[in-house]
C-alpha cells in the first residue's frame, strides 16, 4: 500500500501537466444514462423477482414516555404476516454519524414518530396494514419539545464536529468599548434533507454471511454500525450501495431499517426489503437542528471590526451530542482581535439532530451574513467594502496561514458580472408594477478536509484500468472525477477507465459526506496511479519522471509502448493511500465564494422571488467543470429554499413532525427558480491534496440564503430574523 | 392500505348502486384519495371505478353556458379553448393547482370532493374531528398556517384546498348529481359544500352512492375575469389565500362583481353583502376597503394564520384595482 500523508505542500504534478487533457472538463456523468433510464439500481431494487419478504416499521404516537406492551395479536392475524419484530433493540432513528451502532429504544420513547416494532409480511401492502393494527400501550411522560424553552438548560457538548468554544481575547470587554455595536438574535428552523431516495435496505443472510444493500453515504462505519445493531462481526457483512439517490447528510449514519431488516430476515429466513415512506424519512431519520444564534459585532466608525461574537442555542436528542455548529465560519471570515464563538445543546424529544447539508454553514451564514448587511448599512458602508475592509490576512482565530483564499477575488469578479453598481440605492427605489426588486450579496465560506481514503488500480493488458474503492457516489459525480483523474495521471482515454464503488469489500473508502469525498476519495486513485506509474517506469527501466503518458502509450526518450502490454500480459495491481497530516494543522483550509441575488417582493402579497442567483467561489482544482457547478445550482437552490420555505414544524405539544410529506415541507420547485449563474475560479490548493483540491459540495450553499434576504431587505425594507422568511413576516416588516 | 373490494360499473345507476353503503367510495383520477387509503386516513370497504362511465366531453348547453362531464381531466378542461376564452377565471384557476402530472389525472368531479390538507387530518396518530369524530381538533392551538379564517368551529378549521372549485364558485357554476336510486339533482356550490359546525366529517350535502356526473357553467358573464392566488412558493403549493373575481364596469360604475376566495374557510367563500356593496359604486380604494371591512368582519385567526386577514385584505384590494382599472388612491 502506497500511503500520502498531507504533511507538506503539493508541487507540480501530472494533473498540472494536464497531457492527456482531461482533468476538469465538463464530462457527463459516467452513470448519467443508467439513471435517467431506471437501470442504475438503488438499493431497494435489489433481489427483484426472488422470493423476498417485505418490512414496515411501527412508530410512537406518544413524543416520550415508555412502551409498557406491544399487542401484536391482530397484526398476526392478517394472512402474509411472516413476524412482527419487537423489544428492546429497536433503533430509535439513524445512527449517528461514523458512531459505532444505533441508540437503542430500550423500550423507552424518545420521539414522536420512533420505531418501536418492525412487521414483516409476504407483500409490503399486507405490511403496511398490518403494522396500522400494531397496538402500543404507553406511560407518557411530559415532553420537551421547543428549543426556546429549553435554552436555560443547554450545555456544552464535546460530541460536535468542532470545539464548543472558540475564543481569542476578551470579548466582552472590546465589544463594550467599541464605537459601533450590533447586537441581535436570529432563529432559524429545523430542516430535512428530504433526499430523493428514501432510506432503503434490503437484506439476506447465506448461513452467517449477511448482504445488505442499503443507502449509505460511508460504506465503512455503516457496515460497523449494521454489525452492532444485528450483533455481528464486520467481517460477516457485505454491504452494496453503487447508487444512492441522494444523502445530504441523512445517511451517514445507516437509517433505522437497515438494523430491522436484517434481524428479521433471520426470522423469517428469507430476505427483507424495506422502504421507508416518505412521512417516516421525516419522523425517524434524523433532521438538521433548529437554531437560536445570537450575534454581536463591534467595530469602529471606519467599519474595522474589533470584537466579533456568535452564540449558538442547537437541540438534540438525549443521549446524542453532535451540535449544528453554526458559528463555524465566525471563526475565520472577518477579522477581528476579540472573538468569541460558542454552542450549547439543550436536550429535547424530538427526533434527533445530525448533519444535514453544510452543517454549521447552512443557518449560521444566514445569522452572520445579514448581520453584516444591516451593520455595513448603519455605517454607511458598501456590503461589499465593509468586507473588505475587514478581510483578514491570516486565520484570525489563531494566527495560521490561509492555505488559499480568493475571497477578494470573488467579490470583485462577482460585482462585475452581476451589476452591483446597478444596486438599488435604498428599499423601495426600484419597482415593476407590483414588484419591489432588490440585490443582496453575502460572503461564504466552508472549512475544508480531507479524510483517509484508499483505492486499488489495476490496469489489464488491454490497456484498460480499474478502480476500485468503497467510496460512494451519492449523485455528486464520483464515478466520473475519479476516472478523470486516473485517465489524466495515467494518460489514458475516458472511456478506457472503469469505476467499482460502494462495496464494503473494496478498499476503504473516505465515503461522502462534509465535501472530503472527491478530495479523499480522489486523492487515493492519484497516489494509485502513481505507484503503478513507478511500477510501469521500473519495468520500462525509466526514471518516472521521464516517462510521458498519453492516449493509453508510454513514451520514454524514443520509444512509444502501448501502456497495457508493458507488463507482457500481466495485470498490474497498485494501491494507494492518502491522511490528512501537518497541512490541517500549520495551514487553515477552507473554500470560498461569493452569492449575488436579485430578488422581486411583491408589493401587495410579500411573496419573494429569486430573480436571478450568481455564485462566484473559489475551490481549489475543479475536477470536473460540470459536476462541481451542478453541485453548485444545487447549493443554491437549498440556500434559497432555507431562506424562504423551509421548514420543519414541530407540535409544540405533542412533539408530532406537523409537515411530514413533500406537498407541506417546501422545498423550491422548479418555478422557483429562474436565472442560476455559476462561475469558478481558477485555484490550486497545494495544502489541501495532492491534487490540489478544496471541498465544494456544501460552500454553494453555504451564504447563499443571506444574499436572497439581504436582497429582500433591499427591494422592501423587510429586515426578517427569524428564518424562513416567508411572506407572512414580510409583509410585516415592509417599510415601503 | 386495507383490502378493498374493487368494481368498474358499466353505467352511472349501477354505480351508485354499488356506492349506496357508507364504506364505499367512488374512484375516477385517485389522486387524492389514494394516498388517503395509504395513510389509513380513507379506508373504503369498496372503491367503485367510475372511469369506465364516459362523462369526458365538455358540450354546450342550450343557454349558452358549458356542460363538464365529471371525468374531464382538469388539463384537459384548462385547455378547452371555450373556457379559456369565455370562462378565462377558470382555466386560471386550474393552472393554479397542483402541477402537470396531476392535472392530467385529477378529474373534475374529484377536484371538487378533495380533502382538507391539514396535517393533523393527515397523520393518523392525531386528533381530528374530521377523520375521527369526537377526537378533538389537533390544529386549534397547534401548527395552523394553512387553516380557515371564516366559518370554522371548535372543531375543526379546516381549509377546502380546491382552486378550480373557487373558480367555479365566482361563476355561479351548478353539479348535476345523480342518486343511488336513479332520481337527479342540481345543487350550487353553496348547497354543494358545508361548513364544518360539529360534524366536521360531513364535508359535503351528496348522499352516500350519489354521483356528480357533470358541472354547469352559466352562459358567460365576461368583463375582467383574474384568478390571484397567495402561496408560500411559485408552484405546487395550496393556497394561503385564493380570489376569483369576474368584474365588468358600465359607465364608471361597478355593474357585476362576482368574487370568491380560497385558502379562507371549509368550502370556497362567497359573501353576497361584498358583491352588493360594490355593485352600482364606482371604483375606489375606500370601496374597496369597505369590501375588505365586509368581508373580515367575523373573521378569526388561530394563531399562525392570523396573517391571513391583512393578506386577503391587501390582496382583494388588488385584485379589484386591476380588474376595475383603478390605480391606487
Amino acid at each position: 500500500m502506497n500511503t500520502h500523508v498531507m504533511d507538506k505542500p503539493v508541487g507540480r504534478t501530472r494533473l498540472d501537466d494536464r497531457t492527456q487533457d482531461i482533468i476538469g472538463k465538463p464530462l457527463d456523468r459516467y452513470e448519467g444514462a443508467l439513471k435517467v433510464t431506471g437501470t442504475a439500481p438503488y438499493s431497494h431494487e435489489h433481489l427483484q423477482g426472488e422470493d423476498v419478504a417485505y418490512g414496515f416499521l411501527v412508530l410512537s404516537s406518544i413524543g416520550k414516555g415508555k412502551v409498557t406492551s406491544i399487542d401484536t395479536s391482530a397484526a398476526m392475524e392478517i394472512e402474509g404476516v411472516l413476524s412482527v419484530v419487537e423489544g428492546d433493540n429497536i433503533p430509535r432513528a439513524s445512527a449517528e454519524p461514523m458512531s459505532d451502532g444505533h441508540k437503542m429504544a430500550n423500550g423507552g420513547v424518545f420521539h414522536y414518530g420512533q420505531p418501536i416494532a418492525f412487521v414483516v409480511a409476504k407483500t409490503f401492502e399486507i405490511a403496511r396494514q398490518a403494522a396500522h393494527l400494531v397496538k402500543a400501550a404507553y406511560e407518557e411522560e411530559e415532553g420537551r419539545f421547543k428549543l426556546s424553552d429549553e435554552k436555560g438548560r443547554a450545555r456544552i457538548s464535546d460530541g460536535g464536529v468542532m470545539e464548543s468554544d472558540t475564543k481569542r481575547g476578551d470579548f466582552e470587554k472590546a465589544f463594550e468599548k467599541a464605537e459601533v455595536q450590533y447586537d441581535e438574535t436570529f432563529t432559524t428552523p429545523s430542516q430535512s434533507a428530504s433526499a430523493m431516495e428514501p432510506h432503503a435496505t434490503v437484506a439476506k443472510w447465506d448461513g452467517d454471511q449477511l448482504t445488505i444493500w442499503s443507502s449509505g453515504q460511508l460504506v465503512s462505519s455503516n457496515t460497523t454500525q449494521i454489525a452492532t445493531g444485528v450483533g455481528i462481526e464486520e467481517s460477516q457483512i457485505h454491504f452494496i450501495c453503487p447508487y444512492i439517490g441522494g444523502g445530504f447528510g441523512s445517511k451517514l449514519g445507516i437509517g433505522p431499517e437497515a438494523v430491522l431488516a436484517a434481524l428479521a430476515a433471520k426470522k423469517v429466513g428469507k430476505p427483507v426489503k424495506v422502504a421507508l415512506t416518505r412521512q417516516q424519512v421525516y419522523q425517524a431519520t434524523s433532521r438538521r437542528s433548529e437554531a437560536i444564534q445570537r450575534i454581536r459585532i463591534g467595530c469602529t466608525k471606519e467599519g474595522r471590526i474589533t470584537a466579533i461574537a456568535h452564540e449558538n442555542w442547537l437541540a438534540n436528542s438525549e443521549g446524542n451530542d453532535f451540535f449544528e455548529p453554526a458559528g463555524v465560519s465566525t471563526v475565520f471570515l472577518y477579522a477581528g482581535e476579540d472573538r468569541l464563538v460558542t454552542h450549547r445543546v439543550a436536550q429535547t424529544d424530538v427526533l434527533m439532530t445530525s448533519a444535514v447539508r453544510a452543517p454549521g454553514e447552512a443557518v449560521g451564514l444566514l445569522a452572520l451574513e445579514n448581520a453584516m448587511d444591516e451593520l455595513a448599512e448603519k455605517l454607511g458602508l458598501d456590503p461589499i467594502e465593509f468586507r473588505k475592509i475587514n478581510e483578514p490576512d491570516k486565520n484570525p482565530q489563531d494566527d495560521t496561514p490561509f492555505s488559499s483564499r480568493k475571497l477578494l477575488e470573488c467579490y470583485e469578479e462577482g460585482a462585475k458580472r452581476f451589476g452591483w453598481t446597478d444596486r438599488p440605492e435604498k428599499p423601495g427605489a426600484r419597482r415593476e408594477g407590483d414588484w419591489l426588486i432588490g440585490y443582496g450579496m453575502a460572503a461564504g465560506s466552508r472549512k475544508n478536509m480531507i479524510v483517509p481514503s484508499s483505492a486499488d488500480v489495476e490496469l489489464t493488458a488491454d490497456g484498460r484500468l480499474t478502480i476500485r474503492s468503497s467510496m460512494t457516489d451519492i449523485g455528486t459525480g464520483t464515478y466520473t472525477i475519479l476516472s478523470q483523474i486516473a485517465a489524466e495521471v495515467l494518460g489514458l482515454p475516458i472511456d478506457r477507465v472503469d469505476v467499482e464503488l460502494g462495496d464494503s469489500r473494496l478498499p476503504s473508502g473516505s465515503g461522502s459526506g462534509g465535501s472530503f469525498g472527491a478530495n479523499s476519495a480522489g486523492s487515493s486513485v492519484y497516489v494509485a496511479c502513481e505507484d503503478l506509474i513507478a511500477q510501469l517506469a521500473k519495468r520500462l527501466d525509466v526514471d518516472p519522471e521521464s516517462l510521458t503518458l498519453k492516449d493509453g502509450f508510454a513514451i520514454a526518450g524514443n520509444r512509444q509502448v502501448p501502456i497495457g502490454e508493458i507488463a507482457g500480459g500481466q495485470t498490474l495491481l497498485a494501491s494507494g493511500s492518502i491522511k490528512p497530516g501537518e497541512t490541517a494543522e500549520n495551514t487553515h483550509q477552507a473554500s470560498y465564494g461569493a452569492h449575488f441575488c436579485e430578488v422581486g417582493v411583491n408589493a401587495v402579497t410579500g411573496e419573494a422571488r429569486v430573480r436571478r442567483l450568481l455564485t462566484v467561489a473559489a475551490a481549489g482544482r475543479i475536477f470536473n467543470e460540470k459536476t462541481a457547478k451542478s453541485q453548485c445550482y444545487g447549493g443554491q437552490i437549498w440556500g434559497i429554499g432555507g431562506a424562504l420555505m423551509e421548514d420543519l414544524v414541530v407540535d409544540a405539544r405533542s412533539g408530532m413532525i406537523v409537515n411530514h410529506n413533500l406537498a407541506e415541507y417546501h422545498v423550491p420547485v422548479n418555478a422557483d427558480i429562474q436565472n442560476l449563474e455559476v462561475v469558478l475560479l481558477d485555484e490550486h490548493d497545494p495544502y489541501g491534496s495532492p491534487l490540489a483540491g478544496k471541498g465544494i459540495g456544501e460552500l454553494a450553499l453555504a451564504g447563499v440564503g443571506a444574499a436572497v434576504t439581504n436582497a429582500i431587505y433591499n427591494a422592501c425594507g423587510a429586515r426578517v430574523r427569524d428564518y424562513p422568511m416567508t411572506l407572512d413576516k414580510i409583509i410585516a416588516g415592509m417599510t415601503v | 392500505m386495507r383490502p378493498f373490494d374493487y368494481q368498474r360499473p358499466a353505467g352511472a345507476d349501477e354505480a351508485g348502486r354499488l356506492a349506496a353503503e357508507p364504506a364505499a367510495r367512488f374512484i375516477a383520477g385517485g389522486t387524492n384519495l389514494l394516498d388517503l387509503m395509504k395513510l389509513e386516513v380513507e379506508t373504503p370497504e369498496r372503491l367503485v371505478d367510475i372511469n369506465g362511465l364516459g362523462l369526458r366531453d365538455i358540450e354546450e348547453t342550450d343557454e349558452g353556458g358549458l356542460r363538464i362531464g365529471a371525468l374531464v381531466t382538469n388539463g384537459d378542461l384548462s385547455a378547452d379553448h371555450r373556457v379559456r376564452h369565455d370562462y378565462p377565471v377558470l382555466a386560471r384557476a386550474l393552472l393554479a393547482g397542483a402541477s402537470g402530472q396531476l392535472r392530467n389525472k385529477a378529474t373534475t368531479g374529484g377536484n371538487l370532493l378533495q380533502r382538507t390538507r391539514c396535517g393533523y387530518f393527515y397523520e393518523p396518530t392525531a386528533p381530528c374531528n374530521k377523520r375521527e369524530p369526537g377526537s378533538g381538533c389537533g390544529a386549534i392551538g397547534g401548527y395552523n398556517r394553512i387553516h380557515a379564517i371564516l366559518g370554522a368551529s371548535e372543531h375543526c378549521i379546516a381549509t377546502h384546498p380546491s382552486d378550480m372549485a373557487v373558480a367555479m364558485r365566482a361563476l355561479d357554476a351548478i353539479v348535476e348529481t345523480v342518486k343511488s336510486d336513479g332520481s337527479t339533482r342540481e345543487l350550487t356550490l353553496a348547497e354543494l359544500y358545508r361548513l364544518p359546525g360539529d360534524t366536521p366529517e360531513k364535508e359535503t350535502d351528496l348522499e352516500a352512492g350519489e354521483l356528480i356526473t357533470a358541472v354547469r357553467l352559466p352562459a358567460p358573464i365576461g368583463g375582467t375575469q383574474i384568478y390571484r392566488k397567495v402561496r408560500d412558493r411559485a408552484s405546487y403549493a395550496f393556497a394561503l389565500v385564493s380570489i376569483a373575481a369576474a368584474v365588468r364596469l358600465a359607465d364608471g360604475k361597478i355593474e357585476t362583481a362576482r368574487l370568491a376566495f380560497g385558502g379562507l374557510a371549509h368550502m370556497p367563500w362567497r359573501d353576497e353583502a361584498v358583491e352588493n356593496l360594490l355593485v352600482g359604486e364606482a371604483p375606489s380604494d375606500a370601496l374597496f376597503g369597505k369590501a375588505a371591512d365586509t368581508l373580515l368582519s367575523d373573521a378569526k385567526g388561530q394563531g399562525d394564520n392570523d396573517f391571513k386577514i391583512p393578506l386577503v385584505r391587501r390582496t382583494l384590494v388588488a385584485v379589484l384595482r386591476e380588474a376595475t382599472g383603478s390605480t391606487q388612491q
